[in-house]
């Protein structure tokens, strides 16, 4: 178990593309961290280069209190669950789980219990001797979590570890995870393209875009007060509205913009603005309205309401709490309040 | 509704049709293949009287007579053997070569891999008949004419451009993330490439031995140019070198062919999805 | 910074060359070494019926006596010919087999193995086999081509210069349809069926799907085979050696036959050098036009 730091981190490609750009980061040891972003961001790159696949072309990584950017990625003593979990075909899955082990010349018998125990600790027993092919997805992946913690790493790395499993799954398998990091107590870093994952995961998120980190924080805190007009918009779902703040009535230079969550909008008979329903998508538990502006830029704005919904082509009334607002610049889309 | 059900009912005569025209297409083009073999075997247990009649279609009495002068009178074990031995040897010094050179320029980085396979591709380009003299002078100062190491050496020539270009197109196949994770096991390169890499590979190897034996098998020229005797003739070049006292012995050539075909034939039959698999890697690389 | 992560990446490199270095010796001392001693050969006079004339440096005097010669130049049609011949040949009977291949639902395995025998069997057995179907006196397909009278009684195939071409070019194209209908079969399995549906949705008949999705999509693979073919089309030796020895005459001899006589029979080293080499050449050549309309069309038919 360790701590992570990445000092003045920064990757190019012999191809010329600029993957991550003067990067620092601290990850505590225990923690579980999340890299969101969207595709392209570079989040898979960061966790290839802590795993050492790839090679920085400048700044340090280091692991507890050792500088391992010029280690191989055998000596950095790191597990990573693969995306395709990369589990060795043709062997069985115990001998996949004591792989690791065996290469580390670990005594056979130490060996045989650790796989043991990680198999009873992930209910996979059953499944010791069958073959990867003869797996369900989420039998593969609880094997590739169990190759990983039976090697009692530093940290692990897990790069988008649900994103091939079903969505009923997914929810068993995120509580899983969690019930996991906090028996194990081992630093985590997960990569993943879900901002609700990255939430609902996350003891701090980090939001990236083009090989830079925008924001990291806990989850509350980057949904409460995004940094910038990025983050904001890239964070919660429905994404965040964006209406230029006179309309709201703030005072604010010019050009700034305010961001209204679809969630935080409130309807009534009066209100700071007016608004035509367009558009009703009803989901059960709550509707998703979709309303245009009565305004001179005709904006449109999403809003959930919870329970009934006006019908479409009803005038409303929005109003915003004060507590619920952001302030970004036009321009910058740095957050001014 | 009604339309489109109509078109249907009037399209599936049609249909059977043109499905029949094919498969009678089909089967014809198979009897072109099949044809000449089947008439080899059949010609060669005719007998030799038999074959200089004009209509000689159907086989009315059947000999083994041409084969049993092909293993009596021409010893024609031996050639087998040397065959046998050369093609053997050949696959076996080349493909392993091969294999490792092809998992670097597949998997590892290094400066001037496009400049390796260009000249490997260069190389085998060159026609044979441009190598013989030289390599015939060199291999009479080294003694080695007429020998076995005669033989595989010229055969690398181009046992090895071919192993190395099947090679690399079957582990460029192999995913790359199995290695990553050996890696990250704790596994060097070369653990991960003896414990995860080549157990996947060896469909790819396979089918790599296979198509260089039957390379070696079926090679002409040099066998022609660097033997000199019938102690070391290949099977390709004794069959060639038959003579009669007057004329070509047909019936004993074509049972040589059909001897020659046998062990071709069988290793077609056991593993032609793993010769498809060999051919399409190195076409589909382009 | 640098200079530590550059340190795996050089230990990486080195492995990697560890493991080319063997092959690439192999390669370099048995194939380099012979193709340098040819080339140097090509340049001088080396004639091992006539010692006492040494061996002088003669610049392109060889391949200056290439162009005039009337049997090399001879040798360059009949190779041309037959390359123009017997591929498209190829190319087309093995579309053929190839799109049956494809839609045969059964019997796929023995429709393969009756594809590859032709195409594993030794060339030279090939050519026995079909030398000795056109042989005058013992020949199924000669006699067959007398009783359909296409000849007269007496005809010799071997005899007449044109005419002891079709047993080579048959015994080629039959031996290497197989082998391009496996290459194209790849291909074909490689287009999405989801294109095919489309177009039927689309009202265009089976025909018409053939000609505006398969073969566009097959383009890439159908070069691949074509420029396979060619190549191999050019270093035509085995067949004609066995079929026809190149005769009647030199009438039926291809340039490495040509190469081959002069080197091992007339023993002319130097000029045969010349000859071998510019057979390299024009394939070398021939290689590097394929592989720019090679790139063209494969960006092409992403496109």
């Amino acid at each position: 178990m360790a701590a992570i730091a990445l000092n003045e981190l920064a990757k190019t490609f012999p191809n010329g593309h600029v993957a991550i750009r003067h990067l620092d980061l601290r990850i505590d040891d225990g923690e579980f961290l999340v890299l969101v972003g969207p595709s392209g961001c570079g989040k898979s790159t960061l966790l290839r280069l802590i795993a050492g696949l790839e090679t920085p072309t400048a700044g340090r990584i280091v692991i507890g209190d050792v500088d391992v950017t010029a280690h191989s990625p055998q000596r950095r003593d790191l597990a990573m669950v693969f995306q395709s979990y990369a589990l060795y075909p043709h062997m069985s899955v115990r001998d996949n789980l004591g792989y690791g082990l065996k290469v580390r010349r670990t005594d056979r018998a130490v060996a045989a219990q650790l796989v043991a125990d990680v198999a009873a600790a992930l209910d996979i027993q059953a499944l010791l001797d069958r073959r990867p092919a003869q797996l369900s997805g989420g039998q593969r992946q609880r094997v590739a979590l169990g190759r990983a913690i039976v090697r009692q790493p530093k940290a692990f790395l897990l790069d988008e570890p649900l994103s091939n499993l079903d969505p009923a799954l997914r929810a068993q398998a995120r509580a899983e995870l969690r019930r996991l990091h906090r028996t194990l107590g081992t630093t985590v870093v997960y990569v993943t393209h879900d901002q609700e994952e990255a939430m609902t995961l996350g003891g701090r998120v980090a939001v990236m875009r083009d090989g830079a980190i925008e924001q990291v924080a806990p989850p509350l805190d980057v949904y409460a007060r995004p940094v910038n007009m990025f983050v904001a918009k890239f964070i919660g779902a429905p994404s965040m509205n964006f209406v230029p703040a006179t309309l709201v009535g703030i005072e604010a230079p010019s050009g700034a913009l305010a961001g209204i969550r679809p969630h935080d909008v409130t309807l009534g008979a009066a209100g700071q603005m007016h608004a035509t329903v367009e558009l009703v998508e009803p989901r059960g538990h709550d509707s998703l309205l979709h309303l245009r502006l009565d305004s001179p830029g005709a904006e449109s704005v999403l809003a959930v309401i919870a329970g009934a919904a006006p019908p479409a082509g009803a005038h409303v009334f929005l109003t915003l709490p004060a507590d619920r607002r952001h302030l970004f610049d036009g321009r910058t889309g740095a957050r001014i309040a | 509704m009604g339309a489109g059900a109509r078109t249907l009912a009037h399209r599936s005569p049609i249909v059977s049709i043109r499905k029949v025209a094919l498969a009678m297409a089909g089967a014809l083009l198979l009897a072109a293949l099949l044809f000449p073999i089947c008439w080899m075997l059949a010609a060669s247990l005719m007998p030799e009287s038999r074959l200089f009649e004009s209509r000689p279609l159907l086989p009315t009495a059947v000999t083994f007579e041409h084969y049993r002068a092909l293993f009596d009178e021409r010893d024609f074990l031996v050639p087998i053997r040397n065959s046998l031995l050369v093609s053997g040897l050949t696959t076996l010094v080349a493909v392993p070569v091969a294999a490792l050179c092809a998992y670097a320029l597949a998997r590892l980085r290094m400066r001037g891999k496009g400049l390796v396979l260009a000249c490997v591709l260069a190389i085998s380009m060159f026609p044979q008949i441009s190598i013989v003299p030289p390599l015939y002078l060199i291999l009479r100062e080294l003694r080695l004419l007429n020998t076995y190491p005669g033989l595989v050496l010229p055969y690398l020539t181009f046992s090895m451009p071919l192993g190395v270009w099947l090679l690399t197109g079957f582990f460029r196949q192999l995913p790359k993330d199995l290695e990553e994770a050996a890696m990250l096991d704790g596994a060097t390169r070369m653990r991960a490439l003896r414990d995860v890499v080549l157990p996947l590979a060896a469909p790819g190897i396979a089918s790599t031995a296979i198509l260089t034996f039957l390379y070696c098998w079926n090679e002409f020229l040099f066998a022609l140019s660097f033997t000199l005797g019938p102690d070391r003739y290949t099977v390709p070049v004794a069959i060639t070198l038959f003579r009669g006292r007057y004329q070509v012995p047909w019936g004993q050539v074509l049972a040589a062919t059909v001897v020659a075909t046998i062990p071709v034939a069988l290793l077609v039959l056991a593993c032609q999805r793993r010769i498809v698999a060999g051919l399409t890697v190195g076409a589909t690389k382009g | 910074m640098n200079h530590r992560t550059a340190s795996i990446e050089r230990a990486e490199t080195r492995f990697a060359w560890l493991l080319v270095a063997p092959a690439l010796a192999v390669i370099l001392l048995v194939s380099l070494v012979p193709i340098a001693v040819t080339g140097w050969d090509a340049l001088h006079v080396h004639d091992l019926r006539l010692p006492w004339l040494g061996r002088p440096f003669i610049g392109v005097g060889n391949f200056v006596e290439a162009v005039n010669d009337p049997r090399f130049r001879a040798a360059l049609l009949h190779t041309g010919a037959f390359a123009l011949i017997s591929v498209p040949l190829e190319l087309v009977l093995g579309l053929g087999l190839a799109v049956m291949l494809h839609s045969a639902t059964r019997g796929r395995a023995f429709v393969r193995v009756s594809a590859l025998l032709p195409w594993a069997i030794p060339t030279v057995v090939a050519a026995l086999l079909w030398r000795f179907m056109f042989d005058a006196q013992t020949g199924i397909l000669a006699a067959s081509f007398r009783t359909l009278g296409v000849v007269g009684p007496a005809f010799d195939w071997f005899v007449h210069p044109l005419a002891a071409w079709l047993p080579i070019i048959a015994a080629d194209v039959w031996k290497t349809t197989p082998f391009v209908a496996i290459l194209l079969l790849a291909g074909l399995q490689t287009i999405d069926p989801v294109l095919g549906e489309a177009a039927q949705i689309d009202g265009a008949g089976p025909v018409r799907r053939f000609f505006t999705i398969t073969l566009p999509m097959l383009t890439p693979a159908l070069v691949v085979a074509a420029a396979f073919r060619m190549l191999d089309a050019l270093r035509l030796f085995d067949l004609v050696y066995v079929v026809t020895g190149g005769g009647p005459g030199s009438a039926t001899e291809p340039v490495s036959l040509y190469a081959f006589i002069t080197l091992m029979q007339r023993l002319r080293f130097g000029y045969g050098a010349a000859l071998s080499m510019t057979v390299f050449l024009l394939t070398f050549a021939f290689a590097l036009v394929w592989v720019r309309v090679l790139g063209r069309s494969l960006t092409g038919a992403r496109s």
